[in-house]
């Protein structure tokens, strides 16, 4: 299930003075199964760029191929797109409506026709997929549940649509640590067990080249950059420029790199760094001792 | 879509008309609004539309986005305009079975359409020209007198601010909602009346719980910041009555006379 985007541009208030363009020109390809992260900084046109890629916005002009099936055209099937690319909005607990968990997670498949014994199998799945506990949970009100567990019910809502294609806009903001954590093995785990093809947009660096495949960087809708994680948090001044930054050991790493060139600053990884830094200071100290 | 309702939206813009007191903005409006339904011929009209649109060439907002104002009422516009053609009796121009059409029929029609569309162009250059914050201060110094009545002109004032204050954030909010039922397939346009009624339930229920989240966090945050009401409460801005502002009146005084004049014509 590829995705294959070509020169899409997108305005909004066209013809008043408020206008802006939101994105211009954009172009990529993903691939089958690859986990990619997208950031660029409030309002460079991710969550636009998004809205596409399920067709709740049209391009202005351009092209949107998801697996071979053209979504731009006109007369389009929409609960067809809806079926194979999820959406997860930022926020998602804010369109938990029913009075139990069990109805708000069915929402999502019953609109696509699932009924019956599918219907229940598909929810308990996908509540269980997102590691929470179905047959303690489903009867409660979505309301009563943390803020973490609602989070996870709204991304269930979503998986019960069974997407092959699974777009999360920021989902841990605004989680504690513990709950950023645990959603953020969920979603590797939906990655590697389910094999689901994902887009995933964050401000956190370190998550991002944690478990992306390749990042894409959204400048004032722009693509400015889309290549591997590695490549692009080596551009560590660009994306300063541009109000991002990188992992924070990569940081440091490059700070170090600025007070003695001989350090490697293009660091991406706590073991890596670790050796590098042990390394330098045995071979100082072996120089002191010989002087 | 919900983006483009343009009713009562303000258009930002420094031209003469914005700068104007909105007291003398509101009492103008009032006053073409009475007139409106003083005048008894298409002369009145006419003088009419020939003054608003003075108004809005002064005001530097472009008709194109007055007139897409429009569209939400036409439907109300076409239907006053048919109820009246076929309702009204008097010499008969045309019949065929059932239907008649009168000339009264017809010149009644034209009037009431000709009538509503003017209230609502004349009544948007207030709301286009007016920051909804001055519109709302203007209603507040105007309505003060009757505080000795016991009339609360402040809390009153500041309701409606609010109220302005939020209709964008909660079309906002309305259209977040609506995208992501969307995204779960969710489907508001097909179907039949009733099944299109329950549609809803999944965008009015968070929604509701939106903005009362949202009205919570508002009355927590002007607590923090001590707000008490009106006693004593002085403006960061006081609107001033200026030299323009009696120009204008006069100005706007004297057209008034002049289409209440062709009563008599």
């Amino acid at each position: 299930m590829s995705i294959e985007v070509k020169n899409i541009n997108h305005i909004y208030a066209e013809g008043l003075p408020f206008e802006t363009v939101a994105l211009n020109d954009i172009s990529f390809n993903i691939d089958d199964g690859k986990f990619v992260g997208i950031i660029g900084h409030t309002g460079s046109g991710k969550s636009t760029l998004l809205q596409h890629l399920n067709g709740l916005l049209k391009p202005k002009s351009g092209s949107i191929t998801v697996d071979g099936v053209d979504i731009t055209a006109p007369g389009k099937k929409m609960t067809e797109i809806r079926k194979k690319v999820g959406l997860v909005f930022q926020y998602p607990e804010y369109q938990l409506f029913e009075e139990t968990v069990e109805k708000d997670v069915a929402f999502g498949p019953k609109n696509l026709g699932m009924q019956g014994e599918e219907l229940e199998a598909t929810v308990k799945e996908a509540i269980e997929l997102v590691g929470l506990d179905f047959e303690e949970i489903k009867e409660r009100s979505p309301f009563d549940l943390s803020g973490g567990q609602k989070r996870r019910v709204a991304i269930a809502g979503v998986i019960a649509m069974k997407p092959k294609i699974l777009i999360l806009d920021e989902p841990t903001a605004g989680l504690d640590p513990k709950a950023h954590r645990e959603l953020l093995s969920t979603i590797k785990k939906l990655h590697k067990n389910e094999k689901l093809t994902i887009l995933f947009v964050s401000h956190n660096m370190d998550d991002i080249m944690e478990m992306a495949d390749s990042v894409m960087v959204l400048e004032n809708g722009t693509l400015v950059m889309n290549d591997s994680p590695e490549r692009v948090f080596s551009r560590w001044e660009e994306l300063e420029k541009i109000g991002l930054n990188v992992p924070q050991i990569t940081e440091l790493m490059k700070k170090l790199e600025k007070k003695d060139s001989s350090i490697e600053g293009n660091v991406f990884d706590m073991e890596k760094a670790a050796s590098i830094i042990k390394n330098y200071i045995n071979s100082k100290e072996s120089k002191a001792q010989n002087d | 879509m919900i983006r483009d309702i343009t009713l009562g939206q303000y258009f930002p813009g420094n031209s003469k008309v914005h700068k104007l007191d909105a007291r003398t903005k509101i009492i103008a409006t009032i006053m073409f609004i009475v007139e409106l339904f003083i005048v008894n011929n298409f002369y009145g009209f006419a003088l009419a539309t020939a003054t608003m649109f003075m108004i809005i060439k002064v005001s530097k907002v472009p008709v194109r986005f007055m007139v897409k104002g429009l569209k939400p009422i036409f439907i109300i516009i076409i239907f006053t305009f048919v109820i009246n053609v076929f309702m009204v009796d008097g010499t008969i121009l045309f019949h065929w079975k059932f239907i008649t059409i009168s000339y009264e029929g017809l010149y009644r029609a034209f009037f009431m359409a000709a009538r509503l569309i003017l209230l609502i162009l004349g009544s948007s250059i207030l709301t286009l020209t007016t920051k909804p914050l001055s519109l709302t201060d203007g209603i507040e110094k105007l309505l003060r007198p009757l505080n000795k009545i016991g009339l609360p002109s402040h809390e009153i004032a500041m309701m409606m601010t609010i109220a302005l204050r939020f209709i964008p954030t909660l079309l906002e909010e309305t259209d977040k909602i609506m995208k992501a039922q969307q995204a779960r397939g969710a489907d508001f346009e097909s179907g039949s009346v009733i099944h299109r009624a329950k549609s809803l339930i999944p965008i009015l229920v968070p929604l509701f719980i939106s903005a009362f989240r949202i009205a919570q966090d508002l009355a927590m945050a002007m607590e923090a910041r001590c707000y008490k009401g009106g006693k004593g409460r002085t403006r960061m801005n006081e609107i001033k009555f200026t030299r323009s502002d009696i120009y204008a009146s006069v100005f706007l005084a004297a057209f008034l006379a002049m289409i209440i004049g062709t009563r008599y014509i």
